[in-house]
């Protein structure tokens, strides 16, 4: 009993310790005077690394989630005779919890472990430590891009996936099984708030985009750096970020739409 | 005008860029370093060399102040590395630099944009003068053809001597070298053991090599330090160190696989150990 009470003490001292490391990793990133010279063109580098390359994933999966819906709340809906509002059901579905929460899953899968994996090998191969030697602070030569190219684009990958699965709902709602295109637009139109919807979706995304971008550069910087190690962190990025982000979801979900 | 020669290089012989005072230094229970001191000359090539796991690399991060030591004073050009602020550090580790193990080149650039990075973030310099310095950094490391390629398309031996170049590029005072020979054909060694001396002499710089390959270094060297046992256990120039009395000393120097530093890892008796398995 002794035993279990020490090592779970042990196990909770070590994740404060990390929340602080990983505190400090971001604060010593973030917290600086702006060089824009110098940072525009790292920022650009990582916005595509992290964002654009990320496009192809994002519209893929969002173009056959938006069919899937559109098909399964189609064959509900048609049993009550209410297929007329198949636009506002996918809509708000993808506004306020698919797309934020889709994307940020994804994100973590394809571009967090990417960064984890990259700063960990980094790390294993003597490059931060030589920045350090050249007088290069590593946290805002490698950390501060890639954190607000991941903040930035997450976001807007989010809302590119709303769009795309809106398009899918349409292919397979109004082209393929008969949804009236006017019904399907306009009822959609009518019930999709901006303020309370799309702009609580965009919020989501921002505070995913925080989560995932911090575990994965965090995990990244302080792995051991061995094979092992990396492997160790990717896998921890993407488990760690996937189930932060849904349970933020859950949080924010019930701040923003319970009334 | 013998006398004045004499003088200078007394007086170079007596000046020290780096001065390690009575350092301790413990990674967890395990003591590295105690109350170790010795100081490394200005302008000449010193070689840090002793058995493996003894923290020979850890002294290269003392120095350039990664680490902190537990007690102790570690005096660059004279200023405490371990108190200084962090914009004082950076500013003197722009005076120092160092070639890691790996050689630590960015795998997204090109060699002449790896020698070109220190330039373009420490310097005002235009892009022309840029390429200038580069080219004559590559130039002295015989690398000026492959300013175009990756670094994942050098070899080993190719890649340390970018490595080399892009470490003098901002002209440094001191250069510690992290194990420079490892792992390198005869024909890169020979490369490298020529380009650490003529660098040393031609910018007038220092130079600490930590290394193992005793033959490769001794050969260059103008002092030497062995550490072992938590402590300089041998100082001197290559001819007194091939005559230093210590038993550890000429084990490390002369590559005896049994001495003071034992050829087995601590364990119980050979026949006891034997007899247990045949009794299990």
């Amino acid at each position: 009993m002794f035993d279990l009470l020490q090592k779970l003490g042990h196990k909770t001292l070590g994740r404060f310790a990390a929340l602080g490391r990983s505190t400090q990793m971001l604060f010593g990133a973030l917290v600086n005077k702006p060089n824009f010279k110098k940072g525009t063109p790292l920022l650009i580098r990582q916005l595509y690394m992290v964002g654009s390359q990320s496009l192809l994933i994002i519209m893929v999966s969002g173009l056959f989630i938006g069919m899937v819906l559109a098909l399964q709340g189609y064959t509900v809906l048609v049993g009550y005779g209410a297929e007329d509002s198949l636009g506002p059901l996918v809509a708000l579905s993808l506004l306020r919890e698919l797309g934020p929460v889709v994307t940020a899953l994804l994100f973590a899968g394809r571009a967090g472990s990417a960064l984890t994996a990259e700063i960990g090998l980094m790390k294993a191969t003597e490059q931060l430590s030589s920045l350090e030697m050249m007088a290069i602070d590593p946290l805002k030569r490698i950390i501060a891009p890639r954190f607000w190219a991941g903040f930035i684009s997450m976001p807007i990958l989010a809302l590119i996936f709303s769009a795309v699965a809106i398009i899918g709902a349409h292919l397979v709602g109004v082209d393929w099984l008969g949804v009236d295109s006017g019904s399907f637009w306009s009822i959609m139109q009518s019930q999709v708030s901006f303020q309370q919807d799309i702009v609580n979706g965009m919020i989501k995304s921002f505070v995913f985009a925080m989560i995932v971008t911090w575990i994965a550069l965090y995990k990244g910087y302080d792995c051991i750096p061995t094979s092992e190690g990396i492997s160790k962190a990717t896998t921890e990025t993407v488990v760690h970020s996937s189930l932060a982000v849904l349970g933020f979801d859950f949080i924010l979900t019930a701040v923003m739409f319970t009334s | 005008m013998a006398k004045l020669v004499k003088k200078v290089m007394e007086s170079d012989l007596s000046q020290s860029i780096v001065e390690i005072k009575d350092v301790t230094f413990s990674r967890g229970d395990r003591i590295i370093y105690k109350n170790m001191t010795f100081n490394i000359p200005k302008g000449k090539i010193t070689a840090i060399m002793g058995p493996s796991g003894i923290g020979k690399t850890t002294m290269l991060r003392l120095i350039g102040g990664q680490l902190k030591p537990d007690a102790g004073d570690i005096l660059f050009e004279g200023q405490s590395i371990p108190n200084m602020s962090r914009k004082a550090l950076y500013a003197a580790r722009t005076k120092m630099s160092m070639l890691f193990q790996s050689g630590a080149l960015f795998t997204d650039m090109t060699v002449f944009d790896n020698i070109a990075f220190p330039l373009r973030e420490h310097t005002q310099l235009s892009e022309d003068l840029i390429r200038l310095v580069v080219l004559m950094k590559l130039q002295a490391v015989g690398l000026r053809g492959a300013q175009d390629l990756m670094p994942s398309e050098l070899s080993g031996g190719m890649a340390r001597r970018a490595a080399l170049a892009r470490s003098i590029a901002l002209d440094p005072e001191l250069i510690m070298y992290d194990e420079p020979f490892a792992g390198q054909d005869p024909i890169s060694m020979g490369v490298l053991v020529k380009l650490i001396k003529s660098l040393n002499q031609v910018l007038g710089l220092s130079s600490l090599i930590v290394t193992h390959d005793v033959t490769e270094v001794l050969s260059i060297a103008d002092h030497v330090i062995i550490i072992a046992e938590q402590g300089v256990i041998g100082e001197g120039s290559p001819e007194q160190m091939q005559n230093h009395e210590s038993e550890l000393v000429q084990q490390f120097l002369k590559g005896l696989s049994d001495g003071p530093v034992p050829f087995h890892y601590p364990a119980p008796e050979y026949s006891e150990e034997l007899l247990g398995v045949r009794n299990v």
